[in-house]
């Protein structure tokens, strides 16, 4: 529940006139910022259980993950909606034109997917596919950073910070990582439970 | 273009700058050379009051502008005092919109030292009150569209950028006078921040600069600018983005040759020295068909040159705006 304090704060400064002078722009920034925000922290619970050996924050992975793309969610609509007046013309213009649009949008949809299949039930269906599929979760995150970076007039600071975490989460990765990391270790070949092959969010195969 | 006298105010209409619903303001410029003249007793009466280094709470009941009996012929409402002067981009005070009005109080803005060099017959070293002679105080309501495509409407207070480069009277080589912003991280943190090249710089062809409509702006809302609006004195050039407005100017140079102004130094692909107000031009990011009106709901169509097209387009005749962007 502390996932919503983002969205409790832009109420608050909604109603406490802090918003400043374009609340328009500060709210649709405020959401994608979180949402980048989430992505990363989300990207990082797997290199801290690694490191920490702390199993348990692995159960906060999927709340994280499925803050991140609720916020991704309300930052597109605000956009289409309110930024927009979904005006459909401009902005299908918009996405097509521009391209820090283009790559926004495409990470929102990348996310999709995702979001759909974080439960318990596509993970049992898809089996080791599920990985795979979730490694999405870093293609989107680096065009969410790019969609940043492109959208700033010249202040690329965050841009830049969140890029170096994102690239540092990825180097994490594939450095500790296993069959979640972006490179297989070589491993002796032993024998698996049929468990363990279904179930990849299961603590042994993370 | 909106002259006002001070006393103007009947005692039962006296409004705070805060509230602008449902007022009509006089935007564009009028030939009123006369009205110009008309104004000027008044104007020099507020001259002492423009000088006032006013840093007094929103709450100071000084003389009150009746905005709302401005004539206007766009019907488009006033930005609120809180939102002008709490929503800058002003980066030697930080890059957030919030925060020149946060930080730009370590600014000193006397005593001010304004330099007039360069190709002209009559140089010199001013302090404002001097430099700020030859014009007529008025107070003018524009457009100010910023190239992020957000805009306001400002009452701006100061006088014709004209006046003073006639007393300085430029050579016939000159084509060009460009401006600077002062130099001093002491004063300005964010100086020490590569973000920009330091000092700012920007510059208007001659002709341009001695349109009627640019002014040289001393006051906002019937005060003295607040810092964070680029106190004591910063360029307005109503037809073009925001960025050629220059802030906190030290310095008046003419010259030959086009200068190179800071933020086409810094992206010259995104930012042009004309900056000509032009939906038809994209910046490379972002459209500049609309704008969001801060205030407004629903984002409006930019209009070309802001709206002064008929005060300003003769400038560009046979100019492919385009390329000169």
């Amino acid at each position: 529940m502390l996932g919503l304090t983002p969205a409790a704060l832009l109420v608050w400064r909604g109603f406490a006139d802090r918003l400043g002078a374009n609340p328009i722009e500060e709210v649709l920034h405020h959401l994608g910022r979180s949402a980048l925000i989430f992505l990363l922290i989300t990207l990082s619970v797997t290199p801290i259980r690694r490191v920490t050996g702390w199993n348990l924050i692995i159960q906060a992975r999927r709340p994280l993950g499925l803050f991140a793309f609720f916020y991704l969610t309300l930052h597109l609509l605000w956009y289409a909606v309110v930024d927009q007046t979904y005006d459909f013309e401009f902005i299908l213009e918009d996405v097509l034109e521009r391209r820090y649009i283009m790559v926004g949008f495409t990470a929102w949809l990348l996310l999709v997917p995702l979001a759909v299949t974080s439960t318990k039930g596509w993970i049992r269906r898809l089996g080791k596919r599920w990985r795979k599929l979730h490694r999405l979760a870093y293609v989107a995150t680096s065009l969410g950073v790019l969609h940043f970076y492109w959208q700033v007039k010249a202040d690329t600071y965050w841009p830049i910070v969140a890029a170096s975490v994102l690239a540092l989460l990825m180097l994490l990765r594939v450095r500790i990582g296993d069959g979640g990391g972006l490179l297989r270790s070589r491993k002796p070949a032993r024998g698996r439970r049929p468990a363990e092959v279904a179930d990849p969010t299961s603590s042994k195969d993370l | 273009m909106l002259i006002r006298r001070p006393d103007d105010i009947p005692s039962s209409e006296i409004t705070s700058e805060g509230v602008y619903v449902n007022r009509r303001q006089f935007i564009g410029m009028s030939a009123g050379v006369a009205l110009g003249g008309a104004a000027g007793g008044g104007g020099l009466g507020n001259f002492g009051d423009a000088l006032r280094h006013d840093a007094g709470p929103r709450s100071d009941t000084g003389p009150q502008k009746d905005w709302s009996t401005v004539r206007s012929d766009l019907d488009e409402e006033l930005t609120p005092y809180e939102d002008v002067t709490s929503y800058n981009n002003f980066y030697e005070f930080g890059t957030g919109k919030s925060d020149p009005a946060k930080n730009a109080h370590t600014l000193r803005t006397r005593p001010w030292t304004i330099e007039v060099d360069g190709l002209c017959a009559n140089p010199g070293v001013y302090g404002l009150e001097d430099f700020i002679k030859p014009g007529t105080i008025e107070d003018r309501v524009y457009r100010m569209r910023c190239v992020e495509a957000w805009s306001m409407v400002i009452p701006w207070r100061g006088f014709a950028l004209k006046d003073v480069i006639d007393r300085a009277d430029p050579l016939g080589s000159a084509r060009f006078v460009q401006f600077t912003t002062l130099l001093d991280p002491g004063q300005m943190p964010y100086q020490r921040y590569g973000i920009l090249d330091w000092p700012y710089l920007e510059a208007l062809r001659l002709d341009e600069a001695r349109h009627p409509l640019a002014i040289l702006a001393t006051g906002v809302y019937g005060r003295d600018l607040p810092n964070q609006n680029g106190a004591p004195l910063r360029l307005v050039v109503p037809w073009k983005y925001g960025f050629k407005g220059i802030k906190s100017i030290v310095s008046m140079r003419f010259l030959e040759d086009m200068p190179l102004n800071t933020w086409k130094q810094s992206a010259s692909h995104e930012y042009g020295f004309y900056a000509n107000v032009n939906p038809e031009v994209n910046h490379p990011r972002w459209t500049q068909a609309r704008e969001r009106r801060l205030g407004e709901f629903r984002r409006r169509p930019t209009l070309m040159f802001n709206g002064y097209g008929e005060q300003v387009a003769s400038l560009y005749a046979g100019m492919d705006l385009r390329a000169n962007y």
